[in-house]
């Protein structure tokens, strides 16, 4: 067992196709929430597989994306000031702020590294007590125990050079809000595999009641991907609105203790921000009053920055699944990965990003 | 071709007012700076790209080329910056059917480079241009203030004689062309990233920095007619069919699982979340020759060590032009685009 | 949003990030152990950005494989 190649059989992907097609009987509209989700559909042709009742809408789950404009103008702020050694996620250095990019400021000098850890950021803080390290602590549940233990840790060990840009984001207020929404479009969710191995299922089972949504924790290889989209559509044939584990290998409804209570330490629950979405209360981590020292953006005053999105980009649609990324106006003609309005054309695991490189041929569906 | 004069070409906007390391990164940018800064400047035709030009001289056609070359770390597994200065610009004069006969070089070196380590890189030109057959026959040195250069900046221009009758350019690619690689791809860009600060881990991936000029005159020598070349470096495989669709005026289907990719290239491209078919070479070639000829291209390739893995991973087709569209390892089709900007490891 | 790769652990340290070497295929990187104290060698861990976000079942893993076999037989069987 590797863990990889048993879970990308064309042979059995296209079994579970094919059973998918014989379940379904009438359309049915699912919500992937992760970005990571959405790139794997997209780079194995997952969607070309479904049956056309079956429709896939892109979630907001990458953190890319979602990071408010505000936010990429303050680490632009902070990126910019010649003591600060810049250290983000390759992602993170081309998604626009409301003038420009992290790649711009590095090209004006700045010491912008990408990093593949928090952790490697810590060890720079280490090896330079000459410069301040800022860590640009974007993502979500999954993200947050590395980002915790890296602050845990400069703590313990008397890092004052080190501190944290965070803009951490929480998925079930997000479901919530998508849920709540007069215009919900969405019949089930494949909730983030990796998110739930963190935090576990449990917080999903109101949500399902709540809403009578069907939820699936769904992993990220295609035959993960097409069981968890099978399951959902069970679920919906049958009236059932429970939440189910497609991931169990990783997946225990508990989570891993260990990583909440480094995230419990560390961060507290706060309102937050999304991109192209709006406030919505309780869905970001912030660093507890304890740790508030590791805070970028007071020590260096730039918590009161803000920007303003691009008024062409319907993001926030795209994020909400109202708008399928080919239906903008702006898509692939004044917005394209080059020269990018909003964050779902910029990461890779964007939707709106996904969408040109690997599909901006095919015909456009109806909205 | 003979372009319009009286057509005078608008270039496109750049929306950065600043040179970007995405410029040099082999995908859109960089073809934005290109086609919008300095061929209409130059007032180069943009049908006439290739990897070497082509001049006629003392009777004979030459194909002529040049190439800077920075790498980081100067060293790496498998290979170093004086390789890769001879092996680049003899591949990009084999591209053109030539057989490389001299090189030139220029150095801009930054005050303070140790001079044992440019002992060694130069030792390595050395051995590297001995390997091709080919001289170095004139050079250049500046020196320039500490903080204004990284190190050493090394910049080689060739050129090497083509036989009568080879032709080889992307516009003579034709639907029913087969696609073929000379081997597995993605080595190069692993072995530096496996050893970039920030990123590091450890990785048997060598680079397979070498040269393929041999490959090319096997297969001149056998009679196959090779309709073009092209060596897939910054951008991978993914870069060079996108380039060859568009100045071919062609679409071209790519088979996924056909891509020969070693699998610790593979291993490392899932810890850093990249797509191994955009992964740079600098000892591969991706020849465009007749469907019925294939085979015959293939025996002749395997019989050399550096063509062993040669593959045919696609074809060349009459849809739409400048379309690249990959059947994936599960049997779907997708579009295989040009590269975003600079390839950057994706972590979330 | 969360790349997270499956990996082997080969060893461990005892420090206080308990840093461990994780093979993933022929590649291998240091990433920290401390969200799965009681992995150790041979134990296989999904990490995301340099930390193992926990340990991966074989037997569940085997299970579905399995379900997915016996559905491709039902499938043929239709």
């Amino acid at each position: 067992m590797r863990f990889v190649d048993e879970f990308r059989d064309g042979k059995a992907s296209r079994s579970l196709a094919e059973t998918i097609r014989r379940t379904v009987t009438r359309p049915w509209s699912l919500m992937e929430v992760c970005g990571g989700q959405t790139h794997a559909i997209v780079r194995f042709g997952l969607d070309a597989l479904l049956p056309s009742d079956v429709h896939l809408i892109h979630g907001p789950g990458c953190p890319v994306c979602v990071t408010p404009v505000a936010l990429i103008d303050q680490a632009l702020a902070i990126a910019a000031r010649p003591e600060v050694t810049f250290c983000s996620f390759g992602d993170m250095l081309r998604v626009p702020g409301s003038a420009e990019d992290l790649l711009s400021v590095k090209s004006r000098g700045a010491d912008v590294r990408v990093v593949y850890s928090p952790l490697d950021a810590l060890a720079l803080a280490r090896q330079r007590p000459d410069r301040e390290v800022v860590f640009f602590a974007v993502g979500f549940e999954t993200t947050a125990p590395a980002n915790a233990l890296a602050v845990a840790q400069a703590e313990t060990e008397g890092l004052g050079n080190f501190s944290m840009l965070v803009s951490h984001v929480r998925v079930p207020p997000a479901l919530e809000a998508i849920l709540a929404s007069p215009r919900r479009r969405v019949d089930a969710f494949l909730a983030a595999g990796h998110v739930c191995a963190v935090m576990g299922t449990q917080e999903y089972v109101p949500l399902a009641a709540k809403h009578r949504v069907p939820i699936v924790v769904t992993g990220f290889e295609p035959l993960d991907l097409l069981q968890g989209i099978l399951m959902a559509v069970r679920q919906l044939e049958e009236g059932r609105a429970e939440v189910e584990n497609q991931y169990a290998r990783l997946v225990k409804p508990g989570g891993n203790r260990t990583a909440q209570a480094l995230i419990e330490r560390v961060f507290q629950v706060e309102d937050r921000d999304w991109r192209g979405i709006g406030g919505i209360p309780s869905s970001g981590f912030g660093l507890r009053a304890a740790y508030a020292s590791f805070d970028a953006g007071r020590r260096f005053g730039v918590q009161d920055l803000g920007g303003q999105e691009s008024p062409d980009c319907q993001s926030g649609l795209v994020l909400q699944g109202l708008l399928k990324p080919r239906q903008c106006p702006a898509f692939g003609t004044t917005c394209t990965p080059d020269q990018p309005l909003g964050a779902t054309m910029v990461s890779s695991e964007g939707a709106c990003a996904a969408y040109y490189r690997y599909r901006r041929f095919d015909p456009v569906e109806a909205p | 071709m003979t372009a319009d004069p009286f057509l005078l070409a608008c270039p496109r906007p750049l929306r950065h007012a600043t040179v970007q390391m995405a410029h040099g990164g082999g995908g859109r940018l960089m073809k934005d700076l290109i086609e919008g800064l300095f061929l209409p400047i130059l007032g180069t035709d943009p049908a006439g790209q290739h990897d070497s030009a082509v001049v006629e001289a003392a009777g004979a056609r030459w194909a002529f080329t040049t190439d800077g070359f920075v790498v980081s770390p100067r060293a790496f597994p498998g290979g170093d910056l004086g390789e890769l200065a001879i092996y680049g610009t003899v591949n990009d004069l084999a591209m053109a059917g030539a057989a490389p006969s001299a090189l030139s070089t220029a150095f801009i070196l930054e005050e303070g480079l140790d001079l044992a380590e440019l002992r060694a890189l130069v030792a390595s030109m050395k051995a590297a241009a001995d390997r091709c057959g080919v001289r170095l026959v004139t050079g250049d040195t500046k020196v320039v203030d500490r903080g204004k250069a990284d190190g050493i900046f090394i910049t080689t221009a060739g050129i090497g004689l083509i036989a009568p009758g080879v032709d080889i350019h992307p516009r003579k690619v034709r639907p029913g062309d087969a696609v073929i690689v000379s081997g597995d791809l993605g080595r190069h860009g692993i072995a530096v990233m496996s050893v970039r600060e920030g990123l590091a881990f450890e990785s048997p991936v060598t680079s397979d920095c070498g040269p393929v000029h041999h490959l090319v005159a096997a297969l001149l020598e056998n009679g196959l007619d090779i309709h073009c070349l092209r060596d897939p470096t910054r951008g991978g495989l993914a870069s060079v069919l996108n380039e060859i669709a568009t100045a071919a005026g062609v679409a071209i289907e790519a088979e996924e699982a056909a891509v020969p990719v070693n699998e610790a290239v593979a291993a490392a491209c899932e810890i850093l979340g990249l797509d191994p078919l955009y992964v740079a070479c600098e000892g591969r070639m991706v020849a465009f020759l007749p469907e019925a000829q294939a085979e015959r291209a293939l025996a002749v390739l395997r019989a050399i060590p550096e063509g062993k893995d040669a593959a045919v991973i696609g074809r060349v087709t009459s849809g739409p032009a400048g379309r690249v569209s990959l059947r994936t390892a599960l049997g779907t089709w997708r579009l295989l685009d040009l590269l975003s900007g600079e390839q950057l490891p994706r972590i979330c | 949003m969360c790349l997270g790769v499956p990996g082997q652990i080969l060893e461990v340290d005892d420090s206080p990030l308990r840093m461990g070497r994780v093979a993933f295929g022929s590649a291998v990187k240091d990433v920290s152990l401390a969200c799965v104290p009681e992995a150790g060698p041979g134990a296989w861990v999904v990490v995301h950005a340099g930390l193992a976000l926990d340990q991966l079942d074989e037997a569940e893993a085997q299970a579905m494989i399995q379900s997915l076999a016996e559905l491709d037989a039902d499938g043929e069987g239709a």
